[in-house]
Order: structure tokens, then C-alpha cells, then sequence
């Protein structure tokens, strides 16, 4: 009897850790499979490649809309479609709805999730009501709301399983980033910069909903989780308060940091990557010092939260340009060393190129050539150098700033690069517009925008296009080839073995283009502007491409309207024709196949 | 010091609707003190050489902090909102000052729509009367897009009497 018992006791015990083991094990094999699309950038490394080729460079030209769907919501569509077997999960802006679709069925619909959410979190929403996307594991489909409820579906019927407030929309904190499963955790972080809030990123335990930890984006060492001696900026200890140091008094209560990009994991390493944004306030002068630790990477044990390194890109931003891009794990050649790196398009118009074990800065270079906030990036210091006649706090509050490029957008925004380890290059949609900026003094009202800069945008010089889709060497820093769009690139782009690489348009374009030199070999027009990211998948033997559209977000804001024209010193450009031309509002799925 | 409490207490006011008319001349600093109420509703700016005065500056400026993110660049309109540049002329000054102070919301096809309430707000709420003229201006077609220049403070009398008060 005795030893019976005992034997229970640790067969419990064995359960427990597998069962963890199990979720990890469970998505690390899957996105192996090319077939599916198990995570929104389409694995742990955040690739956005797949090793599918039936759709490839000779026949791309002859693909076809296979069947479409309407999510009946109107505002703007990010993120994109997963793959789960003979399933697809779709999610929408607010009201996010979740659709599961039957793809032996042209999308017949096995369930939907519609949740209630007072519908004041809608204002306090920047730019638009968007969502991300939908994670995966573990049987379970995890969605991040509008009002900060994570919510646990059961991917077979769509029934909550639990769910968790993240946030406090009454102090401007909403939910607009998509979750990621790792290990036996989902991971969420929170969107709210222009509210003043403090940005932070949270790992809830998978089965009930339990927090497993928080780590902040400022603040003192124990909410950042940081350890002073063993966390490491560019190889040296960061040491005690290294946040709290460069605000003044308690400003970083109201900090930012916001945490409402992508994430990824490296498994080996057991590290999570992802960035903080902007600091509190766009009026520098109104937040003395280097406002740690906003605009920066972080490296994060998955376990335990503690940060191993991290690396701040824009210490005291003047511009709004948040570091919440995707961070693509790729192992790259750099001057004949084979590293494990982590390669970031950052808003301020630098791509990094890092260790991403040890945090060592590799390579930091400009990919949009319109770039001049800054010369260069110091590489000992791994400060931008930046240029006086940019600088807003400078130049002082009260004082517009003139032909800052890239604007407050940034050279990108949050629409996720692609990278094919075929030809070893990154496909990366980028916005080529400029700005005015003038800082002001504000006040925090909680829950009220906390903004002070007015801005003003347009095409950079020399040019009347709004964006480039390019082609970047992350070991060397330069593009390879770049191809002119009329309007910012706002779609992820997805890159195959097909020697074809996918995008989106504003217009509502999509395209595909060859990898070695970006001649565009077709392109659709799907109802609305495409802000969502491309994915590909195989059903039955066939391979097909899917995309949402649906114009919105930042970009329905400025572009719908289209931009002021260019200011007086900064060259001429041609009339700017408004995006509210081309395209107009409508959430859709576009699935496309090349006929038999 | 005390243009914030004169606002603030507008603000309160306002929220109940009734004190909504008598708003405007409340307000220092703005060119109702130099016309009649009516003629300052209906003409809140001062434009010479298509250079503009301090409030309707000011309004560019906290239009494009506080409402642009949703209403646009220059009062546009976005894909959610609508284009302040044609809803301001079928408003009143007490109408638009109802809405900033209570909020909106609008059902439409489906589609929710909801304009938060600012009354609280010292960025939107102590400037307000200039952001009213800067929009006044965009509707009237008296300013166009981007960032109208300003006046000479010296020729300027809505910048005098402001610094006059601050």
C-alpha cells in the first residue's frame, strides 16, 4: 500500500514535466512541416520561409483565387491566417472574432468566437483597431483582445478554456499583438505608448492561465528582471538600476516600453526575443536622459524571465521610432565565422545584424538610403550618432523640425520581413516617407493620449513613391536590390522554395516577385488595401497562398487621407494621389492555388 | 494657473450641457475678446497673407496630438473617423463642444464607432477654443493642409493676449 502510493505520487510528477515537455516538443515538430502554418511568422525563428515549391517561379504567373471569405468587419486587417491539418484560424480587428474554417470544405465554418468587449477600449486603440493574430498549442487556440483579455479556445470547438485580463484599458493598455506559445507558456506583452503606460511582457502558464512571470520595460531591477551583474548591454554588466538612472524622478512610471510586436524563441538557447517601444511622451525634452529601457532588444530565459541581454537601439527617442520589429534568428557567415544571429529592421531606418546568444553588436547599417537622423551607428558604444539638425530635443520644444527621414512610421513598421536561407537574403517591406516634427509640453491624463509631437509626412526626396520592397545581405548591411511601390509597404511578406517571394499592397495588390531580382511575376487585386501578412500552406497534396485584406491601421490613418506634399527645400514631388482612390474598407481572405 | 481652473471648470460645466454657449468668451486668450461671440463662432481665426494667428497655430498643432490619430492628417478623416475638414461646417461651437467634452458613439452597419470623452483631458481641454478655430479654418477652406505659417507676435493679437495671461 505504502509503495503503491508513492508510485502514484511520482507518476504525477513524471506527468506534470512531460506534459510541459510536450507542448515545447509538440510545436517544435510542427513547424517543421511545411504543410502547415502553425505560428504567425511561421516558426520559433520568425522566418516567414516556407519549403514548399509546387507553387514556384515558373508557374506563379498562372495562379488563381481558389475560394474567399468575408470576416464582416470593416477596420483594418493585420496579421494572418494559421494552419492547423484540414483547419484555418482567422481573427479580425475589434470585435476580434476568431473563425475556424474547414479547408475540405473551401472554408466552411466549423465554429466562431465573438467576444463582448465595452466598446471604449475602441479610442483608446492607436491607430486603428488591429489585431495580430492568434497563437497556437497544445490543443488551444490563444487571442489577445482589444481590452487585454487573453483567452484560451479549444481549438476543436472553440469553447473558452480560461481566460486573463493582461491589462487596464482605463489607463490606455489594449491588446493588439499576436500571443506565442514556448515550452509549456503563452507569452503576450501590451500595446499603449501613446498612453503613457508601462510597458512590460508576461509568460502565463498554458494550462490555467497562472502568471509565471512579468518583466517590465523600466523600472527598478526587480520588476525588469534584470540581474545587475549577469545581464549584459552590448558584453558589460548593466549593473544596479540601470533603468531607473535615466529618468528623471518617477517619469518611468509613465515610461512606454510598450511591448506590441512580434516574438521569438530560440529553443537551444532558450531565449525569447522581442523589443520594447517607444518612451512616454513624443516630446523629448519633456523626459531627460536615456529613458531605459525603451527602444530595445531583449533576450529573456523562457523559464524564468530573466533578461540575458539586451541592447537599447534609440537611447532618448526624439522621433517615435519603437524597436518592436520582428527578430529573425538566422544562422549567418560573418567575416568567416558561422554565428547564430539575430537580424532586426528597427523603425529608425537600421538594420542590426547581432549575436543573439551573447547580445554582441555585428553589423548595424541603414536600409532605406533616405535615412539621415543619423550618420552611423558607433560600434564600441552601439549610440547612433546623431545628426543636430535632426535632433527634436535640440532643436527644442515649440520648434518644428524639418525632413526628418524616416517619419514616425519609421523605414518599417510592424509588417514582418522574410528570410530565405536558400539564398541567404532578408525580403523586407519598407515605408520611404519623411516627416516634420514638432515637440510639445503635455500632461498625463490616465487614459487620455499622451503624445506632445505634431507631425507631418511625405514621400522622401528625390522620388514620389512611398515605399520599397527590398532585398537585404544581413552579413554585410546592403541591399541587394530594392523595387519602388507607390505606398509604404504594410504587409509581411512571405518567401518560399519556389524562389518566389509574396507581398502585400496598400492598393490591395498581391504580389509575387523572383527572389534573385524582384521582377514582379504576378499580381491580383483583392478587394482592400492588404495589411496583413502573406502565409502559404499545403491541403491535400496542393499547395495554396492566403492573405487577409482590409486597409487600416496606421496606414488607413495617413494614407487614406494621403500626405501633405512635400515641404519647400526637400525637392519638388509630383502631385500625391490619395490612397482613398484605390481601395476602400472590407475584411476578406483571399486564398490562391495554381489551377491543375 | 488660473486658466487652467477657468478650463477645467468649463469642462464640468460643459459636461452637463447647459453652460455650453457661454463657453467661448469664458475662454482667455482667444479672439472672442475681440469680437462678438457670434462673429467668433463663426469666424475663430484670423488669417492675413495666408499667414495664420497663434490659436489656429496652436489648434494644428494640438489637433495633430490628440485627434489625429483617429479624425487624420489635416482633418481628413481616416478609415474610422470622420474628416473634421467637412463634419466642422454643420457644427455649432456648443455642438462641437459637447461632443469633445461627452464622447460619441455610433452604430453603423456593424461597424462601432466611439469617440471617447475629453473632458478631463488638459492637452485637448485648455486649448480646445484653438483647436475649434484651426478646424473652423480647415472647414471654411481658409487653411490648407499641412502647417500654416504664423503671424508676427508682434501683429498677431490673439498671441498678445495669450502671453498676456499666461
Amino acid at each position: 500500500m505504502q509503495r503503491f502510493r508513492l508510485l502514484g505520487a511520482l507518476t504525477a510528477v513524471a506527468l506534470t514535466a512531460s506534459s510541459a515537455a510536450l507542448a515545447n516538443d509538440e510545436l517544435l515538430k510542427m513547424q517543421e512541416n511545411a504543410s502547415d502554418w502553425v505560428m504567425p511568422l511561421g516558426n520559433y525563428s520568425s522566418t516567414r520561409y516556407s519549403e514548399l515549391d509546387q507553387i514556384n517561379k515558373e508557374n506563379v504567373g498562372d495562379l488563381q483565387v481558389a475560394w474567399t471569405f468575408s470576416t464582416g468587419v470593416l477596420r483594418g486587417h493585420e496579421g494572418g491566417p494559421l494552419v492547423i491539418g484540414d483547419v484555418m484560424y482567422i481573427h479580425t480587428p475589434f470585435p476580434n472574432k476568431v473563425f475556424a474554417l474547414d479547408l475540405k470544405d473551401n472554408g466552411r465554418i466549423i465554429w466562431k468566437y465573438e467576444p463582448r468587449q465595452d466598446p471604449n477600449v475602441i479610442p483608446v486603440m492607436c491607430c486603428d483597431t488591429v489585431n495580430r493574430g492568434v497563437a497556437y498549442g497544445d490543443g488551444t487556440i490563444f487571442l489577445h483582445q482589444a481590452d487585454t483579455t487573453l483567452v484560451a479556445l479549444d481549438a476543436a470547438t472553440g469553447e473558452v478554456k480560461w481566460s486573463k485580463k493582461n491589462g487596464d484599458p482605463g489607463k490606455g493598455e489594449t491588446g493588439t499583438m499576436a500571443p506565442m506559445v514556448a515550452g509549456d507558456k503563452v507569452i503576450i506583452g501590451i500595446s499603449g505608448g501613446e498612453f503613457g503606460i508601462q510597458g512590460h511582457l508576461t509568460a502565463y502558464n498554458m494550462s490555467d492561465g497562472s502568471i509565471a512571470w512579468r518583466g517590465y520595460s523600466q523600472g527598478p531591477d526587480d520588476m525588469l528582471l534584470v540581474d545587475p551583474e549577469q545581464t549584459t548591454h552590448l558584453g558589460e554588466p548593466i549593473g544596479t538600476d540601470s533603468s531607473l538612472k535615466t529618468w528623471e524622478g518617477d517619469q518611468w512610471k509613465l515610461g512606454g516600453g510598450a511591448t506590441w510586436g512580434w516574438l521569438s524563441y530560440d529553443p537551444e538557447l532558450n531565449l525569447v526575443y522581442y523589443g520594447s517601444g517607444n518612451p512616454g511622451t513624443w516630446n523629448p525634452v519633456q523626459r531627460p536622459g536615456d529613458n531605459r529601457w525603451s527602444m530595445t532588444i531583449f533576450a529573456r530565459d523562457l523559464d524564468t524571465g530573466m533578461t540575458k541581454w539586451l541592447y537599447q537601439m534609440t537611447p532618448h527617442d526624439e522621433w517615435d521610432y519603437d524597436g518592436v520589429n520582428e527578430m529573425i534568428l538566422a544562422d549567418l557567415e560573418i567575416d568567416g565565422q558561422q554565428r547564430k544571429t539575430l537580424v532586426h529592421f528597427d523603425r529608425n531606418g537600421f538594420g542590426y545584424t547581432m549575436d543573439r546568444e551573447t547580445g554582441e553588436l555585428l553589423v548595424a547599417e541603414k536600409y532605406d538610403p533616405a535615412v539621415n537622423w543619423a550618420t552611423h551607428v558607433d560600434m564600441e558604444t552601439g549610440r547612433p550618432e546623431v545628426v543636430a539638425q535632426y535632433s527634436t530635443h535640440q532643436n527644442g520644444a515649440d520648434v518644428n523640425s524639418e525632413g526628418i527621414c524616416p517619419a514616425a512610421l519609421g523605414s518599417k513598421d510592424q509588417q514582418p520581413a522574410a528570410y530565405s536561407p536558400k539564398t541567404g537574403l532578408f525580403y523586407v517591406p519598407t515605408n520611404h516617407v519623411c516627416m516634420d516634427y514638432e515637440p510639445f509640453e503635455v500632461s498625463y491624463t490616465a487614459g487620455q493620449p499622451f503624445v506632445g509631437a505634431t507631425l507631418s509626412m511625405y514621400p522622401a526626396p528625390g522620388g514620389d513613391h512611398l515605399g520599397n520592397f527590398i532585398a537585404w545581405d544581413a552579413t554585410k548591411g546592403e541591399i541587394v536590390w530594392s523595387k519602388e511601390e507607390p505606398f509604404s509597404v504594410w504587409s509581411g511578406a512571405l518567401a518560399t522554395a519556389g524562389d518566389v517571394v509574396f507581398y502585400g499592397t496598400l492598393e490591395g495588390y498581391l504580389k509575387a516577385v523572383d527572389t534573385m531580382s524582384g521582377e514582379e511575376l504576378y499580381s491580383f487585386k483583392t478587394p482592400s488595401g492588404i495589411i496583413g501578412n502573406v502565409n502559404t500552406f499545403e491541403h491535400d497534396g496542393k499547395q495554396y497562398v492566403a492573405v487577409l485584406s482590409g486597409i487600416g491601421g496606421w496606414a488607413g490613418i495617413g494614407l487614406a487621407a494621403g500626405l501633405t506634399e512635400s515641404t519647400e527645400g526637400l525637392g519638388a514631388v509630383g502631385a500625391y494621389q490619395s490612397l482613398a482612390n484605390y481601395t476602400n474598407l472590407g475584411g476578406q481572405l483571399t486564398v490562391f492555388a495554381v489551377p491543375n | 494657473m488660473r486658466f487652467r481652473m477657468t478650463t477645467l471648470s468649463l469642462a464640468g460645466a460643459a459636461m452637463m450641457t447647459v453652460a455650453a454657449t457661454i463657453c467661448g468668451p469664458l475662454l482667455p486668450g482667444t479672439a472672442a475678446a475681440q469680437s462678438g461671440d457670434a462673429d467668433w463662432e463663426k469666424e475663430p481665426y484670423i488669417i492675413r497673407d495666408g499667414k495664420v494667428d497663434y490659436g489656429t497655430y496652436n489648434g494644428f498643432r494640438r489637433y495633430h496630438s490628440s485627434c489625429h490619430v483617429c479624425h487624420g492628417p489635416d482633418a481628413m478623416g481616416s478609415s474610422y473617423a470622420p474628416a473634421l475638414k467637412d463634419s466642422m461646417k454643420n457644427l455649432t461651437y456648443s455642438e462641437f463642444l459637447e461632443v469633445v467634452v461627452n464622447g460619441r458613439q455610433a452604430r453603423n452597419g456593424g461597424q462601432d464607432s466611439v469617440m471617447p470623452a475629453f473632458a478631463e483631458a488638459e492637452d485637448v481641454m485648455l486649448y480646445i477654443d484653438h483647436i475649434y478655430a484651426y478646424l473652423k479654418a480647415r472647414s471654411d477652406d481658409k487653411v490648407g493642409r499641412g502647417r500654416p505659417e504664423r503671424l508676427e507676435p508682434e501683429e498677431d493679437p490673439v498671441f498678445k493676449e495669450w502671453k498676456a495671461n499666461q
